[in-house]
């Protein structure tokens, strides 16, 4: 049998073709010694498909807590007995949050709410906040605001979002057991709307509630049919209160070949660590996935939990040689 | 007077809470050590906010 790895740099190195859901699993029951030549091979398909730069994004929450969705891994959700409590962030804290984003040479500030979906006081608070933040600060904005109608896709537009992130969380088979108050298919459809209207689509999803590894390559098959121009990958956090508080941490092992797994199915995609990485891969680990197909960080802190301070990951970008993205190659 | 742990709420006497401490490294307090409320907590992307109805507001800096 042809080794999975000699198939990829032919079909995804040379060819710019992403693996399928049946190769990426080969890739994600590698034996552990072979994850630093997966990662190699991650790290030169990144660089072929998708250049050196480095994307930074910070990320704040405008709505937080009280969610009537009861996604398992999320402390937000009001149907758990979570410690946070609902609070909503002000315009000119957000402002100030899009500020100490762009000072990190951060070219994406993504705003994010708790919900279901938007209700109008939510656009209007968006809306408000939108404005005051291109009156003060140079970044590009995001929104992950839930699911959408067509008309709210077409409204964001019309306020100069320029990404919409919108996960997946997991593959379609698993979804059940993450959450019960909507359907994969739901957030699907709110996905395909966002790509349809011009938006660039930001879809990803967390690593360790519970998938099987078939369920990851699946995963992957599925956000590559969707082709987001952007794949958050988050690992498992567990948070009090939740059904998945229990969970173990993601090996960093495991965590090292959905990396690299995940950069092979998705060659020309933005791939971003997000949440989880600190916990699961620690400093060491947080290099490895950046020279292993990683090409985006979160930088600072997290909607509900702490980051990595931002010296330390642009320190480590330094060092690698790694240039962060520059606001005039995104726009 | 009782202190409670900041990140469980529970009473900081009872039990061990060396793991909470361990996760507030990554992690704003939740609960106020005075009086146990719920603290209403703001993190952005630098920083966090956590008020107390009570007894204030305690930030990251």
């Amino acid at each position: 049998m042809t080794d999975i790895l000699e198939v990829a740099r032919r079909q995804v190195l040379e060819e710019g073709r992403g693996l399928s859901a049946e190769q990426a699993l080969e890739c994600l029951t590698l034996p552990d010694e072979r994850i630093s030549d997966l990662l190699a091979l991650a790290h030169e398909v990144r660089m072929r498909w998708c250049g050196p730069e480095v994307e930074v994004e910070g990320i704040v929450s405008l709505k937080t807590g009280g969610c009537p969705e009861d996604c398992h891994f999320c402390s937000q959700s009001g149907r758990f007995e979570s410690p946070v409590r609902s609070v909503w962030l002000n315009i000119p804290e957000l402002v100030e949050a899009a500020k100490d984003t762009a000072r990190t040479g951060a070219t994406e500030f993504c705003i994010v709410a708790a919900v279901r979906g938007p209700d109008e006081r939510l656009m209007a608070q968006v809306r408000e906040g939108i404005k005051a933040i291109n009156d003060a600060v140079d970044i590009n904005i995001a929104c992950s605001l839930g699911m959408l109608t067509r008309a709210q896709v077409d409204e964001l537009v019309e306020m100069g979002v320029h990404r919409y992130n919108h996960n997946l969380e997991t593959a379609r088979s698993h979804f059940p057991n993450v959450v019960t108050t909507h359907s994969w298919e739901e957030r699907w459809e709110t996905c395909l709307m966002v790509k349809e209207a011009g938006m660039e689509l930001c879809c990803g999803g967390i690593i360790g509630m519970g998938e099987t590894v078939e369920q990851r390559a699946e995963f992957a098959g599925q956000l590559a049919e969707l082709e987001p121009d952007e794949v958050p990958l988050n690992f498992l956090a567990p948070r009090p209160g939740t059904p998945f508080a229990d969970r173990p941490l993601v090996e960093g092992t495991e965590a090292l070949k959905t990396i690299g797994a995940f950069r092979l199915a998705l060659p020309r995609t933005i791939l971003r660590y997000a949440g989880g990485r600190e916990l699961t891969l620690g400093d060491l680990g947080t290099r490895d996935g950046m020279l292993g197909g990683i090409n985006a960080i979160i930088v600072g802190n997290y909607l509900t939990t702490l980051g990595r301070p931002a010296a330390q990951d642009l320190a480590l970008l330094d060092e690698l040689q790694m240039p962060i993205k520059a606001l005039s190659q995104t726009l | 007077m009782e202190r409670y742990c900041d990140r469980c709420g529970a009473p900081e006497a009872e039990g061990d809470h060396r793991d909470c401490r361990a996760a507030r490294l990554m992690e704003p307090p939740r609960y106020c050590t005075r009086c146990r409320r719920r603290l209403v907590v703001q993190v952005t992307p630098m920083g966090w906010t956590a008020r107390c109805a009570e007894h204030g507001t305690l930030t990251s800096a």
